[in-house]
């Protein structure tokens, strides 16, 4: 920064200060649901303010496709924003990390040729270290995030795909790109070092994601998310641009944080999510392992006098719910049972949905008020003094093997304890295993009523049962 | 190793830290929207993807903005619609049981 400033460049500066800070504002607002949405606003401000005082900037000298690329690029944005359903948000998730990280990756590039074209002032080191990380950590993102959203979408199975030597290949890849990079570093003309960086990260971030299974995807979006924030974090270092800096770090210390929390929910540790190939294809099991005799099943008929003739209900849904498209339907049942002044709330675990939180949204969505969608730490001491604990799709986040059986693939995941309530009734279309693969004992347990099938149609059902009478 | 990169550094670095502590404090139910949101705070890259579509260069670099501004402006616009069109769908419990 020893060169002198103008004016219109310290103004510049400023206006990005004031930028980060609405970021930085945006973010704690989000920390509560009265605020979220102003705290959503706060940041759009922010970007409003950048992307402006970038206009002025008198390094742009033409236009075209500027105006181009922000009408086209605001459009499909605007499009999918609007369209996209809310059980798919994990999808769109994943393709927004791989555009962020895509977009770091062609300004690094663009700013290389831009360094080292005629007459301008040839890179430093330290850029040139920043480009070849940048590039880096971009390409990784976008196309581990386009084999995510593939693997979610059902384009690409779910199941671990793996062969012999993959990490060893990786390892392989990053050592080429750290050479690579080095030697870029050396002569900063060699454009094709940086052309091969791209290509062995184009591999990586494909071979990264491949091996994670289906029901694993939670981690790996956070994961990307948080690389999407490095990967501008690093493309701010490339331009010595604080805005992107701070930006980028933020965005990636949230994704840190969420990858923790996911991790800590399933009780795996981040290596063993990445490296350990866990899982079989994620779609819905129609098996039938398990012995339907041992279990008591009900009817929607006896299964309405139950929920009559409970004072405290805790609802648990897991991710069958929103297959099913029951959101409405359960909230339909929640407020009839509410106006009988039965007690219902919802007990959400941290891995409900397919991406963090995704179980809420879906809820709200449902319009089920937010104050009564209880996390886990919150609930699970009062699942003792409630009557009926209604499961619906969810499985292995009730399994109480986790607690008790040292043996379990489960054992040590934090679950919902729903065997502790004083009846159960689990909504489920057969006695199959979930993800983990693994019986789940409270189907047989005494206090348990097994209602077998669609968890919508069973609901409505149960919903008519009890107008009727 | 210059002034320019070692301040930049310690802004990261404290970046990191302000956002640990923020993000800590966001409560499960509101995890997908905070993710959506940063995701659009990730378009930042929008800023320099401008300067490469803009500046005096060669073609090909102002392309690579160009394709760069594109992805950028959907990670933006997107990700700030899409997460105002989930906080506007949590709502408080109207009847506010006794």
């Amino acid at each position: 920064m020893s060169e002198t400033l103008n004016t219109q460049q310290i103004i510049i500066y400023f206006v990005y200060l004031i930028a980060s800070f609405f970021f930085i504002l945006g973010l704690k607002k989000l920390g509560s649901p009265k605020t979220a949405r102003r705290g959503n606003q706060y940041a759009m401000i922010g970007m409003l303010l950048a992307i402006v005082m970038t206009l002025l900037n008198e390094e742009i000298l033409e236009y075209t496709y500027i105006i181009a690329g922000l009408i086209i690029g605001g459009a499909i944005g605007m499009l999918v924003a609007k369209k996209v359903q809310m059980t798919s948000m994990p999808e769109m998730v994943a393709l927004f990390n791989g555009f962020g990280g895509g977009s770091s990756t062609f300004v690094a590039y663009s700013e290389y040729m831009r360094d080292t074209g005629v007459g301008s002032v040839p890179p430093t080191t330290d850029i040139t270290i920043s480009i070849v990380l940048s590039v880096l950590i971009g390409t990784v993102t976008f196309f581990g995030s386009l084999v995510a959203f593939a693997k979610l979408q059902g384009i690409l199975r779910g199941a671990p795909i793996t062969f012999k030597g993959q990490q060893a290949l990786n390892a392989l890849g990053l050592i080429a790109v750290v050479v690579l990079g080095a030697m870029l570093t050396g002569d900063y003309t060699q454009e094709q070092y940086l052309v091969a960086i791209i290509a062995i990260s184009t591999l990586l971030g494909v071979l990264a994601v491949i091996p994670i299974g289906g029901a694993d995807m939670p981690v790996v979006i956070s994961l990307l998310n948080s690389y999407s924030g490095l990967a501008a974090a690093a493309t701010g270092f490339v331009l010595s641009n604080n805005v992107l800096i701070i930006s980028g770090a933020l965005v990636g210390a949230s994704g840190i944080i969420l990858t923790k929390i996911m991790c800590k929910a399933m009780n795996r540790s981040l290596a063993n999510v990445l490296f350990a190939a866990v899982g079989t294809d994620d779609s819905t099991g129609t098996s039938t392992r398990g012995d339907r005799s041992r279990v008591t099943e009900y009817t929607p008929e006896d299964a309405a006098m139950v929920f009559d003739s409970a004072s405290s209900i805790l609802i648990v849904p897991g991710y069958g719910l929103a297959v099913a498209q029951a959101q409405h339907i359960v909230h339909e049942l929640a407020t009839l049972l509410q106006d009988r002044n039965i007690k219902v709330r919802y007990a959400i675990h941290p891995v409900a949905g397919r991406m963090p939180g995704h179980m809420n949204v879906l809820l709200a969505e449902a319009n089920v008020p937010y104050d009564l969608l209880l996390e886990m730490d919150e609930i699970n001491e009062e699942f003792q003094n409630t009557d009926l604990a209604l499961v619906l799709g969810a499985n292995d986040v009730v399994n109480p093997s986790a607690r008790t059986d040292k043996s379990s693939p489960l054992y040590g995941m934090p679950i919902l304890n729903v065997d502790m309530a004083r009846s159960v009734m689990i909504v489920k279309r057969s006695l199959s295993p979930g993800f983990a693969g693994v019986d789940n004992p409270l189907f047989y347990d005494d206090k348990t009523m097994m209602l077998f099938g669609d968890a919508k149609e069973m609901i409505t059902a149960v919903v008519k049962e009890l107008k009727e009478s | 190793m210059d002034a320019t990169i070692l301040f930049s550094i310690y802004i990261f670095a404290l970046a990191i830290f302000v956002g640990f502590e923020l993000i800590t404090k966001v409560p499960p139910l509101l995890h997908t929207p905070l993710m959506s949101g940063s995701n659009a705070i990730s378009g930042i890259t929008v800023v320099g993807a401008l300067i490469s579509a803009g500046a005096e260069n060669v073609a090909l670099s102002k392309i690579l903005g160009f394709l760069a501004l594109i992805f950028a402006m959907i990670n933006v616009v997107g990700g700030f619609m899409v997460t105002d069109r989930m906080l506007e769908m949590f709502k408080k419990d109207k009847k506010d049981k006794k």
